[in-house]
């Protein structure tokens, strides 16, 4: 039986950021945050996550293993545990989450030197915040079906066209984009930009509203936008190998620079405070044997997530390397949906009342999350892509498309 | 339900444990192809279900697997095994159900566990005979198919120095292919564990009419048996048996999850090759995205199981738990993967002669035993939430 602790750094490493974030916990937020950070709506809720992120990454606990040159730590192996000591640490979430888990990763594998200067320290302070630009309204699914277009005009390019569902677009700074550079070639007409978003000239982000009511992504149009060659990410019509570097760290198939995941253990603690505070049919919801066995398959389901992870890097108990990884977007985005759904199932009368309903268990949540949950089986691919890749790429079946 | 800190990362699934899974899986795949399988216990459908014979299994091959030492797995080295850790057995028991190979190992290690968990010079005597090679079962069931360990199916009574069993064990695994019962009995306000051989006088085993064609199954009839005393292994079963249950759940969850990922292989292969409307139906996401949700659930049983051998190994307050979710999320998956073989091999899938229906009955055996999910999860629900007020 090997040992397979943590080597002694990391051990020391693991105390000291349990200790920090215990010692080092935010004042609360002066207004209500949101669930996760593509919900970020107001300028306040902005400035109090980017001094939390500031902080925590003055600490060391964001961009832990990136080199020293470009910002970070230029450890081994302390992101993961970072990551998990910010995720059991009750504190409020990391605002740059694309920055973070999607530009940085991206410009480290596929950046010049001077792209890595300028662009990942922003990434990890949380200073400049950045969008994605992937989606388009006839690119969904059928991502390399981008219309967004790219002219070089001696330095520059010159961009016209429309993104849509992009998060944090209002706060961003920069947007990773992709944009067709050929009209001969679907997936090698493609490349990779780091675009200028706030207060750049031919730029306009508009708000989408969701089915909750709340904002908090947008459309990005452009017109006749013009962004430096020197801005381009790897070659040009190499745009679709360096946006599935992006969306592997976007499905959390690689480790990302700075994060937290939820805690699958205090999801199932939640829902039972809210089944022992409900009443259904007379009696407490909790004694209820229909909602026990569904609350029991979320605290099944939430254990599953977590050694799903622990074995994923035992490479004797993989059968094929990328099994478990990619499934990781599919699982968290569904067990995120059902525990909410559950929810608003316990609440029973109470799941009907908003959030500014008083009486509305958990300050209104359930409901809140359950809609919410939406975003992330539909974003980063939807869930039905997710099982064509893993149909495709782990049990090797047919191409749908 | 933290993983308690001394629990190994790597759930101490390390290089020996791999290599005793890859030889296990080595052996299998020669000695026990799906070829060799069918025609062993799935000829014809009328002398097992029809004539009421037993399944037929390889006597002479369950010889070749106690000179391999596996009998010996669960055994300290004191007794003559090879003291493995249950992350290992997981991992070999995993490549005994991928293949289906019907034989008395099950029960074998499950009587190993309990053992265990009794102590005693009289388990450690009958440990090194499961190390020698002996074949053993569990006749702990009553009628009513309870998992209660205080449920006891016999009755005892002391008579010159002698124990008096009477009544009927039901649900006894593999009871043809085992040398000795390991038996609960009431006695007074006790619950004793002893063994019982096969052959004693007044023991009576009557094969029960199962659909899995990969064991047997008997009722153990109990007609005055008499044992000497000092053959008791424990006098409190319950405690034993309670002790072992997570092991007991472990063992058969690694069977679920090797046959469970045997179905899936076998379905996507079909998959591959059937093909209507000129394509392979594995093109179609309705064929698709079901296998990929049996592989989901698959994987997550099997993260489960080594997180709850782990929790064993590591003796963790959390094993139960740990083990019940396994047997629990193991059962799941094998009837969802179970389901979807059969109705995605189609009309071929419904007949007797495509394999499928040989671990689908196995699965659906091995769902059933030691109880479904949703015993589990009510166990689980009274740990996790509280009793019901």
């Amino acid at each position: 039986m090997s040992p397979a602790v943590l080597p002694p750094e990391q051990q020391e490493f693991q105390e000291y950021a349990r200790r920090w974030l215990a010692e080092n916990a935010p004042p609360p937020p002066p207004e209500r945050l949101p669930i996760s950070p593509i919900e970020v709506i107001t300028t306040g809720q902005r400035d109090y996550l980017q001094t939390w992120q500031r902080k925590c990454y003055d600490a060391g606990l964001v961009g832990a293993d990136y080199p020293t040159e470009y910002g970070g730590g230029g450890h081994e192996g302390f992101q993961r545990i970072a990551n998990q000591e910010l995720g059991r640490a009750r504190v409020p979430f990391l605002v740059n989450i694309v920055g973070l888990n999607m530009a940085a990763p991206t410009i480290l594998a596929h950046g010049t030197d001077e792209q890595k200067r300028k662009f990942i320290p922003g990434c990890l302070t949380g200073d400049e915040i950045w969008c994605q630009g992937f989606s388009e309204p006839g690119a969904g699914s059928d991502m390399a079906n981008q219309q967004t277009s790219a002219v070089l005009d001696g330095d520059d390019w010159i961009v016209n066209g429309h993104k849509v569902w992009t998060s944090l677009g209002h706060f961003a700074r920069w947007m990773i984009l992709i944009a067709r550079t050929s009209k001969h070639h679907k997936y090698d007409g493609l490349t990779y930009f780091l675009c200028p978003i706030g207060g750049h000239p031919g730029v306009t982000v508009r708000p989408l509203v969701k089915i909750t009511g709340e904002s908090g992504f947008n459309e990005v149009l452009f017109e006749d936008v013009r962004v430096p060659d020197t801005h381009r990410l790897d070659d040009v019509g190499k745009g679709w190998t360096v946006a599935m570097t992006t969306l592997t760290y976007e499905r959390g198939a690689a480790e990302s620079a700075g994060g937290g995941g939820g805690d699958g253990s205090s999801a199932t603690r939640r829902l039972i405070d809210l089944a022992r505070n409900t009443w259904r049919d007379g009696s407490c919801a909790a004694d209820d044997p229909v909602t026990r066995d569904a609350i029991v398959q979320r605290a099944i389901a939430a254990e599953g997530i977590r050694q799903n992870s622990r074995r994923a890097r035992v490479a004797a108990l993989c059968d094929h390397p990328m099994r478990l990884p990619l499934q990781q977007k599919l699982t968290m985005s569904e067990f995120v949906q059902h525990d909410a759904r559950l929810g608003v199932e316990i609440a029973g009368a109470h799941g009907t009342l908003y959030k500014l309903d008083e009486r509305a268990p958990s300050k209104g949540y359930w409901p809140l999350a359950y809609m919410n949950s939406y975003g992330h089986t539909i974003a980063a691919g939807t869930n039905e892509i997710q099982r064509n890749i893993l149909g495709e790429r782990v049990l090797g079946l047919p191409k749908s498309k | 339900m933290s993983t308690p800190k001394n629990a190994p990362k790597d759930f101490g699934f390390g290089e020996d444990e791999a290599l005793l899974r890859d030889l296990a899986c080595k052996f299998l795949d020669e000695r026990m192809p799906v070829e060799t399988l069918r025609r062993l216990v799935a000829e014809a459908p009328e002398p097992v279900y029809e004539e009421g014979q037993r399944a037929q299994w390889d006597a002479g091959l369950w010889k070749e697997i106690v000179e391999l030492g596996w009998t010996g797995l669960a055994v300290g080295e004191a007794e003559g095994g090879a003291d493995v850790s249950l992350v290992g057995i997981a991992g070999l028991v995993e490549e005994v159900g991928r293949h289906g190979l019907p034989s008395p190992l099950a029960s074998t290690l499950s009587s190993t566990f309990v053992l265990r968990a009794a102590g005693g010079d009289v388990a450690r005597q009958l440990m090194a005979r499961i190390a020698r090679g002996g074949s053993a079962s569990l006749a702990i069931t009553n009628e009513r198919g309870s998992w209660e360990p205080t449920d006891a199916p016999l009755e005892a009574r002391a008579e010159n120095g002698e124990l008096v069993l009477t009544g009927t064990a039901f649900f006894v695994q593999d009871a043809f292919k085992a040398d000795w019962l390991l038996a609960s009995a009431r006695l007074g306000d006790e619950i004793v564990l002893c063994a019982v051989e096969c052959d004693a006088s007044g023991l009576r085993l009557e094969a029960d009419h199962i659909h899995d064609l990969t064991r047997d199954q008997a009722t153990a009839h109990f007609d005055a048996v008499r044992i000497d005393e000092a053959a008791i292994v424990s006098r409190s079963a319950a405690s034993s048996l309670r002790a072992a249950w997570p092991a007991l759940l472990v063992l058969v969850s690694a069977d679920l999850c090797g046959s469970s990922e045997w179905q899936l292989q076998a379905t996507v292969e079909y998959a591959k090759q059937r093909k209507q409307f000129d394509r392979e139906i594995g093109f179609f996401q309705a064929v698709k995205h079901p296998l990929v949700d049996a592989m989901v659930s698959i994987d997550r049983a099997r993260s489960l199981l080594y997180h709850a051998a782990c929790e064993i190994d590591v003796g963790s307050e959390n094993a139960e738990t740990a083990a019940r979710m396994a047997k629990s999320a193991a059962s799941d998956a094998g009837a969802f993967i179970s389901d979807r073989s059969v109705q995605l091999h189609g009309g071929i899938g419904f007949t007797w002669e495509c394999d499928v229906h040989i671990f689908f009955k196995r699965s659906m055996h091995n769902q059933a035993w030691l109880g479904d999910g949703v015993h589990q999860r009510k166990k689980l629900a009274d740990a996790l939430i509280g009793p019901i007020a």
